[in-house]
């Protein structure tokens, strides 16, 4: 139990710009020119993402979805490490990344629908530089290096050019650092001196495995065996998680190759809704992490330090309440696949093979009708 | 006027068919809003809160705390409209939890691309799929029409929809057998090995023999698999047999000590890094069949056996130091000849050699027989110790357990601590008929005394 309480202690060198009290502190190395403004509307993102969460896990225990894996206490760094992307960027997402799809505007209506079993993931990658949802623990990683292996072929780094140089981020947790998939990503990463920012979320917990049982040092240490620069930062901090993010962005953009951030940060809910935490671990521990929630802290910033109206909270209050109606209804009224949905998708050009296939399973379907038992 | 709704239990998990009941947060006449919680439910997998999807007064709960309820089945009504009729009263509502019902159906129907499998087949109940209950009465599909032969679409259809698995179809390929024109015997209209076979005119093996121990199930009447039965044959009849007539015939003692071997891991660690010793695994283990080896040497009736034909004891002047090996075929103990002229190094490679070969399942009957005295090693499965049964014709058996770091008394008078030490526990079991509990103390207590202070081997 002893590592287990370490692994909740703050390092000394965690980069933090809020702390839990909502106090704003400087850090040397990343300044951060925000307005109150901004801070709000980050405010406002936070709000949102966690409603769409909790929304969905009432979905599931209502039997509209299958499964949700909760974001529950990491919006901050979610949210943080979306809103540093530029337009262009392009961002690879576990299935846990609700809060950075919500920055890609990716209407959170469109994630459901592979947790609900009707569709194979519901927005088009291309339209909002979010790839789909990777299921496969770390797999994503190397999606996102070899997505950055073509933006360096593409001369689109170290250009000078805002509009053309790209970064890649990618999302993964403690559980994934420990597969050989993110060790090759860092690999040819560093090797190839990517674009790429690799944004990992320590939540502690890899289901049941905490992640003092996988690594000896922190997580964000072992990129300096790989040759690229690490970081820990709050993870529970959306102004840290934005500083830091956007830095490491540029660094990538102007050819300065990946680097390693861990967010350190707390999944306060089961892995899945298909989960039991109490039968791992301690409720002290969350208890512990509810005292450092991530929005709890930028609305004690808000009330106290910003001249924010109280008809902001309201206003989010009301706006929160029509999206979860929206998905809510949205949920309920996603259309059923058609059996033949199950070809698609799989080639560009469909071999003549799988249409015929398809025709006569389409024809053998419209062949059953209903009878009553 | 009111509308009832009904909330049926989901499918919490992936493929759950029941859960219990924990508590109820609302009772009949409360009023909740969407996503209160209205009780807690207990899964296999976990206990939830379950959230209400409607907004409304409660007016039936139908399922009481405790109750194990089937998913599929209404819980808790909810009446979404209340005011415009007085109450909603007992006998208006229709609370039957099939579909169809006029109370509105909060599980949705099955989608189509969902029941492929079911197809045709008189199933008792539908695949439970996620967030779907199991459908109990309602309707079910089959085919409109049978597809014309006639049809060349139609009989590409029929080839398709032959249902049997990919080794079954690989079967029918290689007799040249036309898959639609076997009849299915199999579940759910499948077709079997059996059917195939049956069709070739052939008797066809239907485990190919390779070796392995034979297994088939047999079901019984409600076709759940509630046994298995497995053949009695190969090293686990070999082992019985020995084991049933070592524990009969020789009577056996078993002594145990417990001993601190921090000195042979350090040993260890310091033979492991020799340059000689680079290609071997150093374990433990071979620090341990060294000490058998020296104490088997001043105990001489360890390494012995009872030969009951000819009335004698037979002192063996050579140690084949046997090692228990467990294999994917079972228990079977190779030994190592003239263990005893062997020097650590070569002892270490014939040790690794003999596992190898185990492992590989390639052990000769030779290299089984002639054995003299064995060790067990138990501990590699972090069991400490146990009271190990001796090989036929041996009158020794070590156990050695697990190596674990354990407080130990060190030091005395006011030098006396505990410290974090290498402990492992030993057990010999010896045959009584040719070893004396005197004898078998003596060479326990060797051992142990070897492994505690490694130097005493010089001796």
């Amino acid at each position: 139990m002893t590592e287990h309480v370490r692994a909740v202690q703050p390092e000394p060198d965690m980069v933090q710009l809020l702390t839990p009290e909502g106090q704003r502190v400087e850090h040397p190395d990343y300044p951060l020119d925000i307005t109150d403004e901004q801070i709000a509307a980050l405010y406002r993102d936070l709000v949102l993402v966690r409603r769409i969460d909790t929304e969905a896990i009432a979905l599931q225990r209502q039997g509209e979805l299958g499964l949700w894996a909760s974001l529950l206490g990491q919006e901050a760094a979610q949210v943080g490490a979306g809103r540093a992307l530029r337009k262009h960027d392009m961002a690879f997402p576990t299935y846990r990344e609700h809060g950075v799809a919500w920055c890609r505007d990716v209407d959170p209506m469109s994630l459901l629908g592979l947790f609900r079993g009707t569709n194979l993931g519901g927005f088009n990658p291309h339209e909002h530089n979010f790839n789909m949802y990777t299921i496969v623990i770390g797999a994503q990683t190397l999606h996102a290096t070899g997505y950055a292996m073509g933006v360096v072929r593409d001369g689109a780094v170290g250009t000078g050019d805002p509009e053309r140089d790209t970064a890649v981020l990618a999302f993964f947790g403690d559980g994934a650092s420990s597969q050989g998939d993110v060790n090759e990503a860092f690999v040819f990463a560093a090797a190839g001196n990517l674009p790429v920012v690799f944004f990992c979320q320590n939540n502690q917990w890899a289901i049941s495995e905490p992640v003092t049982t996988q690594s000896r040092v922190p997580l964000y240490k072992r990129a300096s065996g790989f040759g690229f620069p690490g970081m820990r930062i709050d993870g529970n901090d959306v102004l840290a998680s934005l500083a830091v993010t956007r830095k490491a962005l540029d660094d990538a953009r102007n050819a300065q190759g990946p680097t390693l951030i861990e967010a350190f940060t707390y999944r306060m809910n089961p892995h899945t809704t298909n989960d039991d935490t109490r039968r791992y671990r301690l409720g002290s521990e969350a208890e512990t992490w509810k005292l450092k929630d991530p929005i709890a802290r930028v609305k004690a910033y808000l009330l106290r330090e910003a001249k924010i109206s109280a008809d902001f909270f309201t206003d989010l209050e009301q706006e929160s309440k029509r999206l979860a109606e929206h998905i809510r209804a949205g949920c309920r009224a996603l259309p059923d696949p058609t059996p033949e949905s199950v070809f698609e998708h799989v080639h560009v050009d469909m071999p003549n093979e799988l249409r015929e296939q398809r025709d006569d399973f389409a024809a053998f379907v419209s062949s059953i009708e209903e009878v009553s038992a | 006027m009111s509308e009832i709704k009904q909330f049926k239990l989901p499918d919490l998990g992936e493929g759950l068919t029941d859960g219990d009941i924990l508590k109820w947060m609302v009772a009949v006449g409360d009023t909740v809003d969407v996503n209160d919680t209205i009780c807690e439910v207990e899964t296999v997998k976990a206990a939830v809160e379950l959230p209400s999807p409607f907004a409304g007064v409660v007016t039936a709960l139908h399922a009481a705390e405790g109750e194990t309820v089937p998913v599929g089945t209404a819980i808790i009504s909810v009446d979404v409209s209340p005011g415009a009729v007085a109450a909603a009263s007992d006998t208006e509502q229709a609370p039957a939890p099939t579909a169809g019902s006029s109370a509105e159906d909060m599980v949705p129907t099955l989608p189509a691309a969902a029941s492929g499998a079911e197809i045709g087949a008189a199933e008792e109940r539908q695949m439970t799929l996620v967030g779907y209950g199991p459908q109990e009465g309602g309707s079910r599909r089959r085919r409109k029409v049978t597809p014309s032969a006639a049809d060349p679409a139609a009989a590409r259809l029929v080839a398709h929809r032959v249902l049997a698995k990919p080794p079954v179809r690989k079967l029918a390929k290689t007799l040249g057998v036309d898959l639609a024109s076997v009849p299915a015997s199999g579940p759910n209209g499948t077709v079997s090995r059996e059917d195939v076979a049956a069709a070739a005119g052939s008797r066809v093996d239907t485990y190919p023999s390779s070796g392995q121990s034979q297994v088939t199930t047999r079901r019984t009447g409600d076709h759940s698999v509630r046994e298995t039965r497995i053949p009695i044959k190969g090293v686990r009849k070999h082992t019985a047999a020995a084991m049933v007539a070592s524990a009969f015939t020789a009577p056996h003692v078993t002594e145990f000590v417990t001993v601190d071997v921090t000195a042979t891991m350090e040993l260890r660690d310091r033979v492991a890094a020799r340059r000689d010793f680079r290609d071997v695994r150093v374990s433990p283990l071979l620090f341990v069949a060294k000490a058998v080896i020296l104490a088997a040497g001043k105990t001489a009736q360890i390494n012995a056996t009872w030969d009951d034909s000819a009335g004698e004891i037979v002192l063996k002047h050579y140690v084949n130091l046997g090692i228990a090996a467990a294999t994917e075929r079972g228990l079977i103990v190779p030994n190592i000849k003239d263990a005893d002229a062997l020097s650590l190094r070569e002892l270490a490679e014939a040790m690794n050699s003999l596992t190898e070969t185990a492992r590989s399942g390639r052990t000769s009957p030779a290299d089984m027989s002639g054995g003299t005295i064995t060790i067990t090693n138990v501990g590699v499965f972090g069991v400490d110790t146990g009271t190990p049964i001796l090989n036929p014709g041996e009158a020794g058996i070590v156990a050695f357990g697990a190596v674990r770091r354990m407080p130990w008394v060190v030091g005395a008078g006011p030098g006396e601590r505990i410290e974090p030490r290498w402990v492992t526990q030993l057990a010999v079991s010896f045959d009584h008929r040719v070893v004396d509990g005197q004898q078998g103390s003596q060479f326990l207590s060797d051992v142990a005394a070897v492994l505690t202070d490694p130097g005493l081997a010089l001796l």
